[in-house]
């Protein structure tokens, strides 16, 4: 079974500030988000994980039992953790257009003379007031 | 209920100095431990008090529900101890080094030391004194690991190895512990693998405890708050400030809480672990212990 290749490669970013945990949990949700996990895909065993990313297994415990509690994957006694629900779903077939008006977006941005930092500034201000507004109605 | 280590009181004095004093904990056992503190705080002192190798000048401690100095032949086969030194003999092979380690440990588990040292590709005949520093390290964690100790004491022990060996190291024991049954205690100076490595740290820093916690909890109460400067009184009212970087108008606090941050004036940010310990560290006197986070208050109680 270990030799098989993992249908997903964790890795860890030291620097990021993010917990190891919620770094293996956000790496499984965007690889459900953008298809290339799909339902019925086993998760690498914890051992895997532990031993390639020299990580404590609790960290991988607990990022497992997250996904699972959150109906994202399932674990079967004595065969492993499987992909129970992909995120993609009907919305993966938008994100091409959708991909496209954001370049398009992107492409005026640049031409208004913005950089990429402020692009990204502006991007991320307006996502979160859009959010909060959200939030309040 | 039977803990890896308790301190109660623990203190230990040469002289008027104290190398370490009312130290006070509880590590569960199953977990993975990491001690951190400066030079001089009493790192190895514990560690040593916990195997029973120093005589305490006062408290008590004990492993695995056993005080140490008085049982040291019942506790230290349960004990696997690697020193920063990595004593190994040598002018012996690897090889002989683990027939040592067979005639010395009652429960020598030989398949196993022979199994890592073939995944680590460490040849048998070489004597130790000719290999690399990480290639020592391994073969005196692994030489503590064929014990089948249950609970693993680490005295810095990558604190001089490059960062791939570093790694490899931290690969083998992060491994053994996914095997179960095993709890590590490990004293380092390299904070920025913690989060990583271990679910329970332990701070000492003046000859004091600071921080005896399960990580999740402390990651959950302590953040960093930024904010107007002149609403900094008010958080000191409810919150312990850890940390304070402030500039004219605006204030970069990192805090222990104490309950919810209701002023929205104030962004409430994740703190790393990294951030905490190093906050921890850089403070020059004691928290009160009354202020300390609760896991370690319902300890004192």
């Amino acid at each position: 079974m270990d030799t098989e290749k993992p249908v997903i490669e964790f890795y860890l970013d030291q620097r990021s500030g993010v917990s190891p945990y919620m770094q293996l949990v956000q790496q499984v949700k965007h690889a459900l988000r953008l298809g290339y996990l799909k339902e019925g895909d086993q998760l690498p065993t914890m051992r895997m994980v532990v031993s390639r990313l020299a990580i404590n297994p609790n960290t991988v415990f607990k990022a497992y039992r997250e996904l699972e509690y959150e109906g994202l994957v399932e674990s079967r006694p004595g065969q492993g953790t499987f992909v129970r629900k992909t995120l993609a779903d009907a919305s993966l077939a938008s994100h091409g257009e959708l991909r496209q008006g954001l370049i398009k977006w992107l492409q005026e941005a640049e031409a208004a003379g913005l950089d990429e930092e402020s692009i990204a500034a502006l991007f991320v201000s307006t996502f979160q007031q859009f959010h909060k507004r959200e939030e309040i109605a | 209920m039977i803990q890896a280590l308790e301190a109660t009181n623990l203190g230990k004095r040469y002289g008027k100095d104290w190398a370490l004093r009312d130290c006070t904990l509880k590590l569960p056992i199953g977990r993975v431990a990491g001690l951190v503190g400066p030079n001089g705080a009493g790192k190895t002192t514990l560690l040593h008090l916990a195997m029973g190798l120093l005589e305490p000048s006062t408290g008590s401690v004990q492993v695995l529900g056993i005080a140490p100095r008085q049982n040291s032949s019942t506790i230290l086969p349960r004990i696997g101890f690697v020193a920063q030194e990595r004593p190994l003999y040598r002018t012996f092979s690897v090889k002989d080094m683990l027939t040592v380690g067979q005639k010395l440990n009652p429960h020598w588990d030989m398949d196993l030391a022979l199994e890592r040292l073939a995944n680590l590709s460490i040849p048998l005949n070489r004597t130790t004194g000719k290999l690399s520093g990480g290639q020592q390290a391994q073969v005196a964690l692994v030489m503590a690991l064929a014990k089948r100790p249950e609970m693993l004491i680490l005295d810095e022990p990558i604190a001089n190895l490059d960062p791939l060996a570093r790694y490899e190291f931290q690969q083998t024991l992060m491994d053994a512990v996914a095997q179960g049954g095993l709890t590590v205690l490990f004293s380092s100076h390299l904070i920025a693998d913690l989060d990583r490595i271990c679910d329970y740290l332990i701070i000492l820093s003046a000859s004091r405890v600071q921080v005896a916690s399960d990580v999740e909890s402390l990651l959950k109460t302590h953040k960093r708050l930024i904010g107007p400067r002149e609403r900094k009184a008010s958080v000191a009212r409810t919150h312990a400030i850890l940390q304070e970087r402030s500039s004219e108008r605006q204030s970069n606090l990192l805090i222990r809480l104490n309950g919810p941050v209701l002023d929205p004036a104030w962004e409430v940010q994740e703190a790393s672990l990294e951030d905490i310990i190093l906050a921890y560290l850089a403070l020059k006197s004691a928290v009160p212990f009354s202020v300390q986070h609760k896991d370690t208050q319902e300890v004192a109680s």
